[in-house]
């Protein structure tokens, strides 16, 4: 097979190679004789283990081979880890001939077989989630083309920082390759920062249209791709570009002016909540280790751990894993497959799926919305009656109850990302200040999102921000209104949360047991409190929603009637 | 100058038919807009009432107006399913909701020709549903 692929001719396996020698497999293994001619026909997809065949039936992309590559490789991920050792010794016959850092297979090879040791990584919440993000961008595997690369992304995310510091110079040159050319590496974004910073000072702020007009304009390419570039990197469309939406639009030209064509749709790397979980994470965790010991000391190692788990959980692919959902890993991988290739119906199919996982992922999120937002009606609730240090101590509980998983990480997460930033004493205001603009804020970037995706877009962010949310003109007006609506919809909810600072401070008195259960009914009545609030939430949202709209096309009409009578 | 800045249909066998319609509705169009006079501005504007009985089928075309002149038309065959006023309505709102999205583009000239990937496929999307 190897032969007849022309890996051997070439002396690596390139991707071409690597299809084609995958569906000759395949064809060996429904019978049909190893030739180049065999792999025109349809084949079944080829099968690594006998365990593997049902999954791989279900995952059934249409006859796109290259969908159908990169999903087998996730298979492993998603079974036990002996069938992924059996998969990996499939592969590692392959991985001879390769040179190390040019083809593609080898590292993905190496990037299983790492994870293969971990197990799963669903019921650990610890290690390998907290570097999981932080390195998920420089530990894209090198690859030459964009489909496989955005799959061997999530992969590293399960692996640890042991994988980081083993495999240094094939970083530095996967940082050059840029494997996937639809994700930023590091550099790339601190240069994107820079060049915002000599457009806009603030990097909260916004860049006005002509102003990045005229910026693009210098890259010398042409005004409709230009155009295409911005249709597809401002996705609020309001004519302005923030920090995120501005990496995105100059990634697209720098990816464009090396030769890449642009995509149909905005990749899911570049999506702005993408990119800005992705960049203030990093932020964050310097900031973090500065008031680090100023911190009381039962806290600090928490809060090393806790950022970096929702960190973890922002972007995409670490939630996923961690929630274990195969279904939104498998649509993830079959939009990350087809990104780039260039046909209509896998365009509709990127789409589709990448809605997909966005919907399925308004689960798992929409519950670190509420937590978050039932520790402001709490904090809130909590002012009045005790002095500030108390919800800290109050939380401090929370954190240590045995509840679910996931809920724990969240509040412990939520937490320890507003305690950073403003100095230790004075957390509890700032922080709810903090948290309900960039809950309005964020939500109305997602306007063209069903509202679930909002909350949970509203949440990564809410999660990530450090300093002033954005401070766009007319999402600043919405959100002072729905600051005014919003703090009455937590008073009544302030006045059923009250009772539980006064249940708080009883916590540690009581036995372990009944503190578990006091706890379960809290919880019970939290996620109600934050259902009700979010649904009311959501109905006014859809109000200033439409009244936006309105603005909009009326600003439109007026911006016309100035111009030239050219129009008419 | 009511030069088009965007065409599109689904072909058919009478396609041409389609077209010619499109552009004698414009000054039908242009009619009502300078019999509205001064005052009024109304920002959507519905007619029907083309009828080509010579060869027996009708022809609907709905006109609708931005405040900036900008005249979207709209025809279809009245054979088809009979498209309720309010969808024809909604579709045009949409059709201007792109629009506008376009003019936020800053590389977009009022007066190009559209070639917003994203409009194209929002009436593709759009055409499909209603046929």
């Amino acid at each position: 097979i190897t032969e007849v692929c022309g890996a051997k001719r070439v002396g690596y396996f390139g991707p071409a190679q690597f299809y084609i020698a995958l569906k000759l497999i395949a064809a060996a293994q429904s019978g049909f004789p190893v030739r180049i001619e065999s792999i025109k026909n349809e084949l079944p997809l080829p099968r690594f283990t006998a365990l593997k065949a049902d999954s791989e039936v279900r995952h059934g992309t249409p006859a796109e081979l290259h969908g159908v590559k990169f999903q087998v490789p996730h298979a492993a991920l998603e079974k036990n880890s002996y069938k992924r050792t059996d998969e990996g010794d499939k592969q590692e016959p392959k991985s001879p001939p390769m040179s190390p850092i040019c083809s593609p297979p080898a590292s993905p090879s190496t990037y299983q077989r790492i994870p293969l040791s971990y197990g799963y990584s669903k019921s650990r919440s610890g290690l390998e989630q907290q570097h999981a993000a932080p390195y998920e961008v420089r530990h894209s595997a090198p690859q030459q083309d964009g489909p496989s690369a955005g799959n061997y992304g999530a992969k590293p995310s399960l692996a640890s920082s042991a994988l980081n510091r083993s495999l240094p110079e094939q970083q530095e040159s996967s940082a050059h390759y840029s494997d996937d050319p639809w994700r930023i590496t590091e550099e790339q974004r601190d240069y994107y920062i820079n060049q915002f910073r000599s457009l806009q000072p603030d990097l909260n702020s916004f860049i006005s249209g002509s102003v990045a007009k005229n910026f693009f304009t210098k890259s010398k390419l042409p005004i409709p791709e230009l155009s295409h570039i911005w249709e597809l990197s401002d996705v609020d469309c309001d004519g302005a570009l923030t920090l995120p939406e501005f990496c995105a639009a100059f990634h697209l030209v720098v990816a464009r002016k090396n030769g890449y064509q642009l995509p149909e749709t905005l990749p899911e790397t570049l999506l702005p909540q993408y990119l800005q979980a992705a960049s203030l994470k990093g932020l964050r965790d310097c900031a973090l280790f500065e008031p680090a010991e100023s911190l009381p000391g039962g806290q600090q190692a928490r809060d090393f751990s806790r950022p970096e788990t929702t960190s973890a959980e922002e972007p995409d692919k670490a939630a996923l894993l961690q929630d274990g959902k195969k279904e939104d890993k498998q649509a993830l991988q079959v939009s990350t497959a087809l990104k780039m290739i260039p046909k209509e119906f896998q365009h509709l199919t990127v789409k589709t799926a990448a809605q997909e996982s966005n919907a399925l992922r308004a689960r798992p999120r929409s519950r670190s919305y509420s937590s978050t937002s039932i520790e402001d009606a709490m904090k809130k609730g909590e002012e009045p009656p005790t002095p500030p240090p108390r919800p800290q101590k109050s939380h401090s509980r929370a954190s240590s109850l045995d509840l679910n998983k996931i809920f724990q990480q969240n509040t412990q997460a939520v937490r320890s990302g507003w305690l950073p930033p403003p100095p230790p004493a004075l957390p509890p205001r700032p922080s709810v200040s903090q948290t309900e603009p960039p809950a309005e804020a964020e939500l109305h970037p997602q306007i063209n999102r069903p509202p679930s995706q909002a909350e949970e877009n509203s949440s990564a962010k809410k999660e990530a921000v450090l300093a002033q949310p954005p401070s766009k003109p007319t999402r600043r007006k919405l959100r002072t209104e729905a600051q005014g609506l919003d703090t009455p919809e937590l008073s009544p909810t302030i006045n059923v949360t009250s009772s539980l600072p006064a249940v708080k401070p009883h916590l540690p008195v009581q036995k372990q047991s009944s503190k578990q259960k006091r706890a379960i009914q809290t919880a019970i009545r939290k996620n109600k409190e934050a259902n009700a609030v979010l649904a009311r939430l959501n109905s006014e949202l859809q109000q200033q929603l439409k009244e936006v709209h309105k603005e909009r096309i009326a600003l439109e009409t007026q911006l016309e009637q100035l111009r030239p009578v050219t129009v008419l | 100058q009511n030069y088009p800045l965007y065409i599109r249909s689904i072909p058919t066998e009478n396609e041409l038919k389609f077209h010619y319609t499109v552009h004698t509705s414009l000054d039908v169009v242009d009619e009502k807009i300078s019999a509205m006079g001064k005052a009024l501005v109304d920002q959507r504007e519905l007619y029907l009432g083309l009828l080509y009985p010579t060869e027996d089928y009708k022809q609907r075309g709905y006109g609708y107006v931005t405040n900036s002149k900008v005249k979207f038309v709209m025809v279809v065959d009245s054979s088809n399913t009979a498209l309720r006023d309010n969808e024809i309505r909604s579709m045009f709102r949409k059709l201007h909701n792109s629009y506008t999205d376009i003019m936020c583009n800053p590389f977009y000239n009022p007066g190009d020709r559209i070639q917003s990937r994203a409009f194209d496929n929002m009436v593709n999307s759009m055409m499909m549903q209603v046929c």
